[in-house]
């Protein structure tokens, strides 16, 4: 397919969004092209506007590459959710205990802490549909609720300030802050909290197109999530492909946990995340050229933004499932050429 | 009763048919065959309302008819049963049939009036079709038949039927063909596309062959024989019986020892089998489809899991019983699959990235840090496959699915010739393939062996088992009943085998 058809689906399921979100904003009683430009207008503004954006951006693309992953290899990880929010508080953890070593030792196990974390959360469903068979979406969900659950319970009883009403964990040391980007960027601000993680997802961005498509393990994923039964032909471990990319794919989203905790808030705040393992559902399958608006939110009501949201979901779902990794769960099948 | 005069159809620049004339006689059995490809189901989709010709003319009973939709041809009385059975699975028999044609007034569906009906017809051309039962519990053989019923409960006096037997067992093939042969006695006019040419001569009264969307012949299936209309449908001579010197045999490659295969449920469709496939020798398994044959080359290609298996499986002198599929490749053994699309090919993949499929993980494919494959080295290999067994169209870029059958088992058997196996498992080589490829993956077959490989055959064409193979084990229920010499038994002794054991 040429680049141009693989431009086209996204931009029309986009254009189509914006005009139906018109209408309806036109329902409401306001002027859409107003409200379009206050929406644009403050997403695109150089400084603040950009850098919110792309601030906001930073874990969409975490879990947007997570949900691909695993689709990749044909599974369905929901429970992106569950493992920012694991990672999240284990790379707090260890930026709260281990306050007196250097910068260049903690930082690095910060990072390790986040990865592992959400690899370990992300295993898990792997591994019990690995060994047992059991449906990787239900595990997930089940083990989002588990995390949530047991993270709030230890922020409230063993890593809060004591009296402190808002629900959230002591802060890390300086020594585990990571930089603001505004440090590098003339005329950015430092309040934005846009850091190096945004660099780091920028990264993995190109790492995980080259473990796809360029390493051997990538094929092999990638040759699961097409046809188990002829990649296990290929002598291809079926089992082991499937920890695997769970196991990926978590530890993509445990990546949040630097941006939230590292390079935000610089604690773990119960309930942080704003349904990013969810949207990075939509994420991935925009993932050939689209926009997650999710991350333009100032001066619009932000229901309005998801509406826009789902319309555009809803237009390039319906491509997807005609091609795309998501034709396999798809009811209609493209013919033989 | 049907004649398509000069019919020209064009899908953008490919002529599927250029000015095709074919006359159908009343009350006879007409084969249409050719190559895949060759414009035959195109043409009779034209007759069925299908696709609308560009140029000419469609006659029923002598008149020019404008058959636009298949309604209009079910109008004139001609019905078509697809290669691919357009049945609701969950529905019965009669709701199947009825199915577009509900009787009964408005709202009101009067099924036990068309059951009545279809009991009737039943009798009348012995289908024995029940309009009670559930399609999903009937054999594909008896799905057929409901096929067949539905174009007669619609009072078809023509019966297209595309490539019927291509699903059939050889017990089912001769049941059905006395069912078209009934039918004829009544009356009835039958088309039948098919590329098999001995069921072509077993069933037909006249034949018309095409070739790239052209008729290049009309004969009297009397008067014609197999090697002429191989010749047509080719446009080359082509070699039906396979040529071959006496094997030189070495010593045995492959040893099977009291081999059993369990599967969930506790069931064994592989009890007890024991033989030897030795260098230089194509051992053929005959059965009939469904009796442990697909489980036993599963099992040897390591893709059951061990603790199915019990008995003893041995390459050269080494136990590989508890090994896995990688390990057994790299041992030397190479698997044609008998399903392709499920265990052979990657459908969404390249073709240079199906080409690599069993060595992508080791050089020269992956080079750089044992990590990065060399694209360069796929690509390479890929060429060569597609070069060295004539893969159409000829771009690696193209993904398996685009392919036709016969390309992609092509693709299947370069790759898999591609390792120097030492070992060939190889099931139903030339399924769903041209006869031109046919010819040529049986040189091949016979090249590899002649190259000092051991090849294990199993295959549902007697003829293509007892012709290839030097020596032919029969397999009844999961058990291997019998050993023959293909070059002296004939095709009647084991088929006897193959259905009652000894």
């Amino acid at each position: 397919m040429s680049l141009f058809r693989e431009l086209l689906f996204p931009f029309i399921a986009v254009v189509a969004a914006f005009t139906i979100g018109g209408i309806l904003i036109l329902i409401i009683g306001d002027n859409p092209l107003h409200a379009y430009g206050l929406l644009f207008g403050s997403a695109f503004s150089w400084p603040v506007g950009i850098g919110y954006t792309l601030f906001y951006a930073t874990p969409l693309i975490f879990t947007g590459l997570a949900v691909l992953v695993a689709f990749r290899c044909g599974l369905l990880n929901i429970g992106a959710e569950g493992q920012l929010y694991i990672a999240a508080f284990a790379t707090a953890w260890v930026g709260i205990t281990f306050t007196n070593i250097s910068s260049w030792l903690l930082i690095p196990l910060c990072f390790i802490a986040a990865i592992l974390g959400g690899g370990i959360w992300g295993a898990i469903p792997g591994v019990l549909k690995a060994k047992f068979g059991s449906h990787e979406v239900i595990n997930t969900i089940m083990l989002n609720f588990i995390a949530v659950a047991l993270l709030s319970y230890f922020t409230q009883y063993h890593y809060k300030t004591p009296g402190d009403p808002i629900m959230q964990t002591v802060p890390i040391g300086q020594e585990a802050h990571i930089a603001r980007l505004g440090r590098f960027i003339p005329g950015l601000p430092e309040f934005i909290p846009l850091n190096v993680a945004f660099v780091l997802a920028l990264i993995c961005c190109g790492l995980v197109y080259l473990f796809l498509w360029r390493t051997k393990w990538g094929y092999e994923l990638r040759a699961t999530g097409t046809n188990p039964s002829a990649a296990e032909y290929g002598g291809i471990s079926v089992p082991k492909q499937i920890i695997m990319a769970m196991t990926i794919s978590g530890a993509l989203a445990g990546m949040v946990g630097i941006n939230e905790v590292l390079g935000y808030r610089y604690r773990y705040y119960d309930g942080f995340s704003d349904n990013y393992g969810f949207t990075g559902i939509a994420v991935a399958l925009l993932q050939r050229g689209g926009i997650p608006v999710d991350a333009f939110t100032e001066h619009v009501t932000k229901d309005i933004v998801q509406v826009l949201q789902g319309t555009i979901i809803l237009f390039v779902a319906a491509e997807a499932f005609f091609h795309g990794p998501f034709a396999k769960f798809g009811l209609l099948k493209r013919s033989t050429v | 009763m049907l004649e398509l005069r000069n019919i020209t159809k064009r899908f953008g620049q490919v002529v599927a048919n250029d000015k095709i004339n074919i006359v159908v006689k009343p009350g006879t059995i007409h084969a249409i065959v050719g190559e895949n490809g060759a414009g035959k189901s195109t043409a009779m989709r034209i007759a069925y309302g299908f696709y609308k010709a560009d140029e000419g003319e469609i006659l029923v009973d002598g008149h020019v008819h404008n058959i636009e939709t298949p309604h209009d041809a079910i109008a004139l009385g001609i019905g078509m049963v697809h290669q691919h059975f357009m049945l609701v699975d969950r529905m019965t028999v009669a709701e199947n049939i009825v199915l577009g044609a509900e009787p009964g007034s408005g709202i009101a569906l009067d099924l036990a009036k068309a059951s009545v009906e279809i009991r009737r017809l039943s009798e009348e051309f012995k289908l024995a079709v029940n309009p009670g039962a559930v399609i999903e519990r009937l054999s594909v053989g008896q799905q057929q038949r409901v096929e067949l019923m539905k174009a007669l409960y619609r009072h078809a006096r023509l019966l297209i039927l595309d490539e019927p037997t291509a699903v059939l067992t050889p017990q089912e093939v001769e049941e059905f063909f006395s069912i078209l042969r009934r039918m004829r006695e009544q009356g009835k006019t039958i088309v039948i596309i098919s590329h098999k040419l001995t069921e072509v001569l077993a069933i037909s009264d006249e034949v018309t062959v095409m070739r790239d969307g052209r008729v290049v012949g009309r004969l009297q299936t009397k008067e014609t024989n197999a090697a002429e209309l191989a010749r047509l449908m080719v446009g080359r001579e082509v070699l039906l019986r396979v040529e071959k010197t006496p094997a030189k045999l070495g010593s045995a490659q492959l040893s099977v020892r009291n081999l059993s295969v369990t599967v969930r449920g506790g069931a064994k469709p592989v009890k007890d089998v024991s033989f030897e496939v030795r260098k230089g020798e194509i051992l053929g398994i005959a059965g009939v489809e469904g009796n442990g044959q697909t489980e036993l080359m599963e099992a040897l290609a390591g893709l059951l899991s061990p603790s199915q298996l019990s008995g003893q499986i041995r390459i050269e002198d080494r136990d590989i019983t508890q090994e896995g599929a990688r390990l057994r490749r790299e041992l030397g053994i190479a698997h044609i699959p008998e399903d392709r699309h499920r265990r052979g090919l990657l459908l969404e993949f390249d073709l240079a990235e199906n080409s690599i499929l069993g060595v992508h993980y080791r050089p020269p494919i992956v080079a750089y840090a044992g990590t990065f494959l060399d694209n360069g080295a796929i690509r390479r290999r890929a060429d060569e496959i597609i070069e060295g067994f004539d893969v159409r169209p000829a771009n690696p870029d193209l993904p398996a699915r685009a392919l036709s059958g016969g390309n992609q088992q092509k693709l299947i058997i370069g790759r898999e010739f591609k390792v120097d196996p030492k070992l060939l498992l190889v099931s139903q080589p030339t399924r769903g393939v041209d006869i031109g490829a046919i010819e040529f993956i049986h040189r091949k077959l016979v090249g590899l062996r002649d190259s000092g490989c051991a090849v294990l055959l199993v295959s549902a064409e007697l003829e293509e088992v007892t012709s290839l193979s030097d020596r032919l084990l029969i397999i009844h229920e999961g058990r291997i009943v019998g050993e023959v010499d293909p070059k002296v038994a004939t095709i009647a002794e084991i088929g006897l085998l193959m259905t009652r054991g000894h």
